[in-house]
């Protein structure tokens, strides 16, 4: 009998598994597209453009990907239009990142919550840096945190987001880990984009600088900036082997600004499963991982189920933070 | 010398067979983008990105294509400003202002040939400022910190005085107006929506490119409606295009203007975030207070046409020195140039001069291929351009609300913001028939937010502390240009309005704006 069930339960496994493998492989979008949130260049449109290309070049998708721009409300016209107009397209995916979770744990597309749509897999993730100029006194994060817990007037910390969005909340994320209670004294200075923060980091009109990897590469790299911590798990590859993560300063903080997929909330499990298994795969290939590498893209691999939890706990986790810099009731 | 061997490595990078039919494509299209109403550079060269990425370019030829698009827009935006009084994109604004009075009296071929002159001049000078001043860049970008940044664009706005009204009050309500509609949006300084209404489209802001079209071209569709039972049909506002070459005693009387300005222009376009509007805006304002003593800018002096072509076309070259130098784009167009470089792994920044020398000096030689293919499709070719536009009202002004619609639909692809426009369309006619201006609105909502976010930055920066907006001498110096700009005209304002009261005789209320 024990012998009968297994073996029946191992048949059923067995099925569901080619069931699933035959619909996932069956299921091909007719007019695949990506809408990208936000105006043509930046992070969003180059996340639909580049995956696009790189599916059918690695021949996931037969047909050319279309990339449609619909910019606005940081990204939540787009987030509204994909919940009410199109909630059962199997062929739309959508660009998502840190941001877009960022936004909607603080109610900045009103109306809308992470879970009217379905989220499908991370292409990768830009781990989050906190800078000093050059020639800045301080060398590592706790003595530039120190500085902040004990006179929160000396240090302007520059971003390229609003007071709220991602990198105001990098800072405050580490400053929280170490130990600064009343996050709120953290002077955070919001400028148009992170070039704009770097140059008036080296113009000396602020102390520190708190981005993204790929936006101070290229300061790193002709020696204007000084990284003294790099928000990541590990240590990163290639050129910023050398920087030390917060972690291993004793400062338990890491941001990630993941890039990925979300689908409309009604799209069929088949459809879904064959996104998710597109992306998996192109992330897998070597095409994939010279694009990460050239594009300042640190490895992050979550795909289906689990960067769904993903997306949830940082949601979570955001809240929590906006709610005591008093961003959120 | 290092600089002019890499130059001439660079021309042989874009002398290709190749990349000479792109620069010419790319020139065409672009001033074809330019002048038509509503579609500025910005967007010519949004919609051209997809065409390099299809035809599968490389870098430096994509970027030939989409710099040649950048310039020929530039170039582009002044044949609308000139026939139609509609700019063709945001910095040809203050072309409307001397260009359309030109045409009106029978001398349109003559302000658009010299506008392609002082357009060539600006664009040729600032191509040169780029070889030379990109690589020293980032030492003059320094010195502008938040409080330095605020000084400039209070400069900017106390200069407008001078610029486009007959009445200081209403300039003045004008510009407040605009710095007005600029705070709709989230507030970037803490995160906070304002005046949204809970609008999900409102969160960006309003896009200053649907208020453009919709106070100027709009506009005008609604003020022809409203008389066309009059004038309309009658071929009174017909143009002609008079004689196309200017004549060499023009041209002369021209140079200086169109020297000067060049070099305000491309500090205009080099300053982070002001770029072209700022480079015509200013060019305009410190020529007529410079030259104009009889009083004739506005009635359709040809200097009133050369300064602020020469001044955006060399705010254009100079707009991508910071793009190039510092990856921190001047102007709304380089912004999206600067994606493209992004999405074909150019990385720009300090480093990019050393490790592709070939990119970067490839473009710079595409530049002047592209100049002068500009200066000779826009002399000669000027009849063919023109011709799209001169066709009577009663035929281009559907053409001109269908345009609007389509390009405004076409870039968001969002029907709210046909609503947004068609009000702004509204608040223009009813602004144009209380004789406001027009041209501070848009500059206020243009420049507005950077001024806030400056102000808020300086301030939080120093705790608190207001004196620091008077820290430097660069901020003082900006802070007394200012301060004399706004009070000049008040202490010589009889002598002002005098003249003015002449100016309001001759020409009617719609040509002010």
């Amino acid at each position: 009998m024990a012998f009968k069930s297994t073996r029946l339960l191992l048949a059923a496994a067995f099925l569901g598994a080619s069931a699933f493998g035959v619909s996932a492989a069956d299921f091909k979008p007719e007019n695949p597209e990506c809408i990208a949130p936000a105006n043509p260049g930046g992070g969003w449109d180059f996340t639909c453009r580049q995956v696009g290309k790189s599916l059918q070049d690695a021949k996931l998708l037969d047909k050319t990907m279309q990339v449609v721009n619909l910019a606005g409300g940081g990204g939540g016209v787009a987030f509204a239009e994909v919940v009410n107009k199109r909630g059962g397209d199997n062929d739309l995916i959508v660009a998502a990142s840190a941001a877009t979770a960022t936004r909607l744990a603080q109610g900045a597309y009103p109306g809308n919550t992470m879970d009217q749509v379905r989220w499908i897999a991370t292409i990768g993730a830009d781990y989050g840096v906190i800078a000093v100029a050059a020639d800045s006194p301080v060398n590592t994060l706790p003595e530039l945190l120190e500085q902040i817990k004990s006179d929160p007037t000396s240090v302007s910390v520059a971003g390229g987001s609003a007071v709220g969005g991602w990198d105001h909340l990098k800072v405050l994320i580490a400053a929280n880990a170490f130990g600064i209670d009343d996050v709120r004294s953290v002077k955070y200075i919001a400028f148009d984009g992170g070039g704009e923060a770097v140059t008036q980091l080296l113009a000396g009109s602020v102390q520190a600088f708190t981005g993204d990897v790929s936006e101070a590469k290229g300061f790193v790299d002709s020696g204007d900036i000084k990284v003294i911590a790099v928000l990541s798990p590990d240590r990163l590859p290639g050129d910023f082997a050398d920087f030390p993560t917060a972690v291993e300063q004793g400062v338990d903080a890491i941001g990630a600004n993941w890039r990925g997929f979300y689908a409309p909330g009604d799209m069929s499990d088949d459809a879904y499963n064959a996104w998710v298994s597109k992306i998996a795969d192109l992330y897998a290939t070597d095409a994939w991982k010279g694009v990460m590498a050239a594009n300042g893209l640190a490895p992050l691999d979550l795909q289906g189920e689990e960067f769904e939890q993903f997306v949830s706990g940082s949601v979570n986790q955001i809240q929590t933070i906006s709610k005591e810099i008093g961003i959120i009731k | 010398m290092e600089t002019l061997s890499s130059l001439a490595d660079g021309f042989a990078i874009a002398l290709t067979f190749q990349n000479i039919l792109l620069a010419l494509l790319g020139c065409f299209l672009g001033t074809l983008m330019g002048a038509l109403p509503g579609l500025g550079p910005s967007n010519g060269v949004a919609i051209l990105i997809p065409l390099a990425f299809t035809l599968g370019l490389g870098a430096t030829p994509s970027l030939i294509l989409l710099t040649s698009v950048y310039y020929g827009a530039m170039y582009g935006g002044r044949i609308s400003s000139i026939l139609l009084n509609i700019p063709g994109d945001e910095p040809a604004m203050m072309t409307c202002l001397d260009g359309y009075p030109m045409a009106q009296k029978g001398r349109a071929g003559e302000a658009l040939s010299l506008s392609g002159v002082a357009s060539f001049v600006g664009a040729f000078f600032a191509t040169w400022g780029l070889i030379f001043l990109a690589p020293q860049l980032v030492k003059i970008a320094l010195l502008f910190g938040p409080a330095e940044y605020f000084a400039l664009f209070t400069l900017a706005f106390a200069t407008l005085g001078g610029v486009a009204s007959s009445n200081q009050a209403k300039t003045a309500f004008a510009a407040a107006l605009g710095i007005g509609l600029a705070t709709v949006g989230v507030d970037t300084q803490t995160g906070v929506p304002r005046f949204t209404f809970g609008e999900v489209h409102l969160y960006d802001g309003i896009d200053f490119l649907v208020a453009i079209v919709g106070l100027f071209a709009l506009s005008e569709v609604f003020i022809f409606l409203e008389h066309r039972h009059g004038e309309a049909d009658a071929s009174k506002k017909k143009v002609t295009i008079g004689r196309l070459m200017p004549s060499y005693a023009l041209l002369k009387s021209c140079t200086p203007t169109m020297l000067r300005t060049s070099f305000l222009g491309f500090i205009a376009g080099v300053l982070p975030g002001a770029g072209a509007s700022l480079g015509s805006f200013i060019s305009y304002t410190m020529e007529k207070k410079l030259v104009d003593k009889e009083g004739t800018f506005g009635t359709g002096d040809p200097r009133g046409v050369a300064a602020p072509e020469a001044g955006n076309n060399a705010a254009a070259g100079g707009a991508l020195v910071p793009m190039l130098a510092l990856g921190v784009p001047g102007s709304g167009t380089t912004a999206v140039l600067l994606a493209v470089l992004l999405a074909l792994n150019i990385t720009p920044g300090p480093l990019l001069f050393t490790q592709q020398p070939d990119v970067v000096w490839g473009l710079i030689a595409a530049l002047f291929i592209a100049n002068f293919m500009l200066l000779a499709m826009n002399i000669p070719m000027i009849g063919l351009f023109t011709r799209v536009l001169l066709v009577p009202p009663r035929i281009l002004m559907p053409i001109v609300a269908m345009v609007s619609f389509v390009g405004i639909y076409g870039i968001s692809g969002s029907s709210f913001d046909l609503l947004v426009m068609i009000g702004f369309g509204v608040m223009g006619w009813i602004l144009r028939k209380l004789d406001v201006p027009l041209v501070p609105i848009i500059l206020g909502t243009l420049l507005g937010n950077s001024m806030e976010n400056n102000l808020r930055r300086a301030i939080t920066i120093d705790n608190g502390n207001w004196w620091t907006l008077v820290d430097s001498p660069l901020s003082i110096t900006l802070w007394s240009l200012a301060i004399i700009g706004f009070v000049l005209p008040i202490i010589f304002g009889k002598v002002l309005k005098a003249r003015m009261k002449h100016m309001a005789k001759d020409e009617e209320g719609a040509t002010i704006d």
